[in-house]
């Protein structure tokens, strides 16, 4: 099936299977690989895209599915420069392995953007859907809420 | 896990829909938020021939709020009903056990016409729709018909609709303002499903006795259940410890829950007299 949609602010199109998955076809179709597929059935969070601004995992729902929609990924919140969100966790070593960092990311990011105000208590609630074997859970918490200040006032991303 | 191969169709109508769930004779299912179906398609336990997506079907998300009770759409959102400020007061028990739905990103996709259609027995909005009597709203190419949730619910992932029906609405009776409930879960990890869930409600009449007590209970049987006996101890008696002890006892007896790898049945048992008295006790606050 022929489908169109916004990547990362690019106008994109391809032709999938309807079976193909949203994550699959971000990463075969269009080759960006920030977005990591580890459980495949919705349970670790690593494939977490923001779809129309609202964290969503890619590997539970169909590319056929985002047709007209914006997708954005981890590859898409930042330029050149690490965004603040990205910066703190650096800053608080917040990834060891780094393969469950781009789904920590983009979870983040919807969150702070929708809720700037949220508490740690609302971040690990919404951050609980995301697994990192790491054990990086702490210093994960601590870079987002650090990175809350930059969403205040002027917004996101 | 990479879904089988199926086709796709997103209609514009819901009698498109329909026409194109007849013309597959079983073989095809709905898809909206996708948030059950894509894990059993990922796992192959799901193999479809034809997909009929909801996204494009008008006026499926709303959650209407009337003298006559709350409605819910089927494409609403479990984010949707989470960021309804009406619903603390129109219907309390809905929004407390629509907190313990999964994580987040879920929350954004998973509807609520999905959850009851796909019919896990652990699941909070079958068991609220199960508790509080909710009437579903069905449209199949025989027209539209109206099924109790007591009727809907037949067992594992399984309910009464046809191959060629959508859930539409899902439509909870009245709340009256005084009305006392609990929603109680336990899960080894927030967001994970239930081993046990008890969701509760009653009215209290002039004498401060019990009345229309619904009991209903998650994660212990094939399908979400009411708990009869449970609920006709309750009926006509104050409520305190020496009933909480009786009823808790009287829903440990009443249930028979199966053991799987998750707990034995005689654990989900006692959960479910647990969370009962605990329920219970939170209501009278």
């Amino acid at each position: 099936m022929d489908i169109k949609f916004d990547l990362n602010g690019q106008s994109v199109s391809a032709d999938v299977e309807p079976r193909t998955t949203l994550a699959d076809c971000i990463r075969n179709n269009f080759g960006q690989t920030g977005t990591h597929l580890a459980c495949e059935h919705g349970v670790c969070g690593a494939c977490t895209v923001l779809v129309n601004g609202e964290a969503v995992r890619s590997c539970l729902m169909l590319a056929v599915q985002v047709q007209g929609d914006q997708v954005v990924t981890v590859e898409g919140l930042s330029g050149d420069e690490l965004t603040p969100l990205q910066a703190a966790f650096r800053k608080h070593h917040a990834l060891q392995c780094g393969f469950c960092t781009p789904g920590f990311i983009t979870t983040a990011h919807a969150l702070l953007s929708h809720e700037p105000g949220a508490d740690e208590e609302r971040i690990r609630d919404v951050l609980s859907g995301n697994l990192c074997r790491c054990t990086g859970y702490v210093p994960i918490v601590e870079a987002v809420l650090e990175a809350r200040e930059s969403y205040r006032g002027s917004g996101s991303k | 896990m990479k879904p089988p191969i199926f086709e796709y169709a997103s209609p514009s109508t819901v009698a498109e829909a329909v026409a194109l769930l007849a013309s597959k004779d079983g073989n095809a299912k709905v898809i909206s938020g996708g948030q059950s179906l894509m894990p059993m398609l990922a796992f192959r336990l799901a193999t479809p021939e034809l997909l009929v997506d909801l996204k494009h079907l008008k006026n499926l998300d709303a959650i209407s709020i009337g003298e006559d009770g709350v409605r819910l759409g089927a494409k609403v959102r479990w984010c949707d009903i989470e960021s309804d400020a009406r619903l603390a007061v129109s219907h309390p028990l809905l929004a407390e056990a629509i907190k313990h739905v999964a994580h987040y990103q879920i929350r954004n996709r998973g509807t609520v016409g999905g959850s009851v259609a796909h019919a896990d027995p652990s699941a909070e909005m079958p068991g609220i729709a199960m508790t509080c009597g909710a009437r579903m709203t069905i449209v199949g190419s025989a027209g539209a018909r109206i099924e109790a949730a007591a009727d809907f619910f037949t067992g594992p992932l399984q309910t009464s609709l046809q191959p060629d029906e959508i859930l539409t609405e899902v439509h909870l009776p009245p709340w009256p303002a005084a009305r006392r409930w609990a929603f109680l879960e336990f899960a080894r990890r927030k967001g994970d499903f239930a081993m046990a869930g008890i969701a509760l409600h009653y009215d209290l009449d002039g004498a401060g006795r019990i009345v229309d007590a619904h009991v209903g209970a998650i994660g212990v049987a094939d399908r979400p259940i009411r708990l009869a006996a449970v609920e006709a101890m309750l009926n006509g008696n104050r409520l305190d410890d020496r009933l909480i002890a009786a009823a808790s006892a009287k829903a440990r007896q009443s249930v028979d829950p199966p053991s799987d790898i998750h707990a034995p049945g005689a654990y989900r048992a006692a959960l479910v007299a647990t969370l009962l008295a605990r329920g219970l006790k939170k209501s009278a606050v």
